[in-house]
């Protein structure tokens, strides 16, 4: 018994061991390139960093934000593309959730096909939706806001999807006797009960997707990103950590926003 | 009967409807809300119709070319980035979870006592877990060069934040009695962490580890777009050449590999979790 266990442990760290060495072949990755590589990463972040002389604080930090009021105007973009594809996607994912729950849907077909669609929306990657709408839309954010919908309909539409399984059949039997069509019965029984989950996926869904935006830009489809691109590619080192820094606080700003929203929608459901 | 309650409600609407107050932070919240929408629905350009019908059409045009899927001979090439896309996410989980198992232990309230210390290192990682993983990706390629080396940094660098901080929760959260059981039987300070908490947390790492290296394998699949190679690398050179047939090859690739690799990360977790 213990013999058998110890010779499986072996075997796992052998197997283990020989996935280091294959994926370090494949990754290119040797001793010498982590002892350049590493040394040259930290040096570039640190060219980043402007130097902030205490007597001249005031003038080192307007050269260090020198644009502060173009990335402000390319911060509130990467809201709205944020802010618009959370609207969209939940309002697709609400009206799909309905759909793709195994004890709701009306019929069994209906609720597989929307199952599928909604498996698809989410396993592609934000970031490939967003390169092909980008060469159908053009560049901007109206691609960003898109790419992002789609994939918060997937994911989305599947939270949703299990909190209506988790419902409460009777009110939904209730409402039926009562002569209610399907659209009725999930109006009055249904949905109800599970807004308030609804509410708090969807704000952190919102949280998600403002982070998404602010990366949505590397391949052209609006926000903050482009620009953060266009600066690491020039080597404009102040400019990458003055837009990073920015990102980190618009961000921290958005988590601590909707964590308030939350607690008071639990605190609501509580009462 | 159903008169009568039409009758009170004509006698008495208040009484039948929502509160006044109530109504109106109601319409004035919905009223701001579409206000707001359609604010960013003008921003982002969506009330150019124009060039939504011209964009449908190329989308309808493009979807027509990725069907049917074609690897048009690249099948060995992909087979390799994708192998790249794997070790990157291996070798960056590995590398981040190495990382993480010092700072976890550093921003732990009950092996670090000191207020100072541990609320820097906390603050450290939550500047490490706002920065984007493409953004990190971005910086890399930039600092040593394109290839898988840049990703696993990214992700290396990125997920030490995300670890650290779950790692040290889970360090927070231990049962004191089996670490005061060895303190009792003469253990040292090192002891103690050893043979009283690594036990307990053990477990939880590893589980968490495995968590992130499936949604890594999913992350790494799109480094390569900013040049960190790996599938993402042949993906976006497709859609630059307008090669769609081995684009949706390539997207198709993906998700059979990130199927793949969630299921056998869950079997290895129920291992792990139940041994």
């Amino acid at each position: 018994m213990v013999r058998a266990r110890r010779r499986r442990s072996g075997l796992f760290v052998a197997a283990f061991l020989l996935a280091v060495v294959v994926s370090s072949w494949v990754g290119e990755v040797n001793l010498t390139n982590l002892a350049t590589g590493i040394p040259g990463a930290l040096g570039y972040i640190a060219a980043t960093v402007p130097s902030l002389r205490f007597g001249t604080l005031g003038a080192d930090l307007a050269d260090w934000f020198w644009a502060l009021d173009r990335w402000l105007l390319l911060l509130l973009d990467t809201i709205v593309i944020g802010f618009l594809a959370t609207v969209m996607g939940t309002a697709a994912a609400f009206l799909l959730s309905f759909a793709a729950a195994r004890n709701l849907s009306p019929n069994r077909t209906l609720c597989f096909v929307t199952r599928r669609v909604l498996e698809i929306a989410r396993s592609v990657p934000e970031l490939v939706y967003a390169m092909i709408f980008v060469f159908a839309f053009g560049l901007g954010p109206l691609a960003g806001v898109m790419a992002i919908a789609i994939h918060t309909t997937g994911a989305l539409g599947k939270l949703f999807s299990e909190v209506n399984e988790n419902a409460d059949l009777r009110p939904l039997d209730g409402t039926l006797a009562a002569g209610a069509n399907w659209f009725q019965g999930m109006r009055y029984a249904i949905v109800p009960q599970v807004l308030p989950n609804f509410a708090s996926y969807t704000l952190l869904r919102f949280e998600i997707n403002v982070r998404s935006a602010t990366v949505i830009g590397f391949v052209g489809a609006g926000g903050i990103g482009q620009e953060l691109m266009f600066v690491i590619r020039q080597f404009v080192y102040q400019d990458i950590s003055a837009i990073v820094l920015l990102i980190i606080l618009l961000v921290c700003i958005i988590d601590l926003t909707c964590e308030r929203i939350r607690q008071n929608f639990t605190r609501a459901g509580a009462a | 009967m159903t008169r009568d309650v039409e009758a009170a409600a004509r006698l008495c609407p208040d009484a039948f409807a929502k509160p006044a107050a109530g109504r109106t932070v109601h319409a004035a919240g919905w009223s701001l809300f579409v206000a707001l929408t359609i604010f960013c629905l003008w921003r982002t350009g969506f009330f150019d119709l124009s060039r939504l019908i011209e964009g449908a059409g190329k989308l309808g045009w493009v979807l027509g070319f990725m069907l049917p899927p074609a690897h048009n001979g690249w099948l060995g090439e992909f087979g390799w980035a994708l192998a790249e896309t794997l070790a990157m996410a291996f070798l960056g989980t590995l590398l981040a979870a190495l990382a993480a198992i010092p700072l976890g232990f550093l921003a732990a309230r009950n092996i670090v006592p000191n207020w100072l210390l541990h609320f820097g290192i906390r603050r450290f990682l939550d500047g490490i877990r706002g920065v984007d993983q493409l953004i990190w990706a971005l910086v890399f390629v930039s600092a040593v060069g394109l290839g898988p080396f840049a990703g696993i940094l990214a992700i290396a660098v990125s997920d030490t934040g995300s670890l650290a901080k779950l790692f040290s929760e889970a360090i927070e959260t231990v049962n004191r009695r089996q670490v005061e059981g060895v303190e009792a039987a003469g253990a040292d300070r090192a002891q103690r962490i050893r043979f009283g908490m690594l036990p307990q947390v053990l477990p939880v790492m590893l589980s968490t580890t495995l968590y992130y290296f499936e949604s890594n394998t999913r992350s790494a699949t799109i480094l390569g777009v900013v040049g960190a190679g790996g599938i993402g690398l042949q993906l976006a050179d497709r859609i630059r050449v307008n090669n769609w047939d081995e684009a949706s090859f390539i997207i198709l690739m993906i998700l059979v590999t990130v199927a793949c690799i969630d299921w056998l990360s869950g079997q290895l977790r129920m291992r792990f979790i139940r041994p």
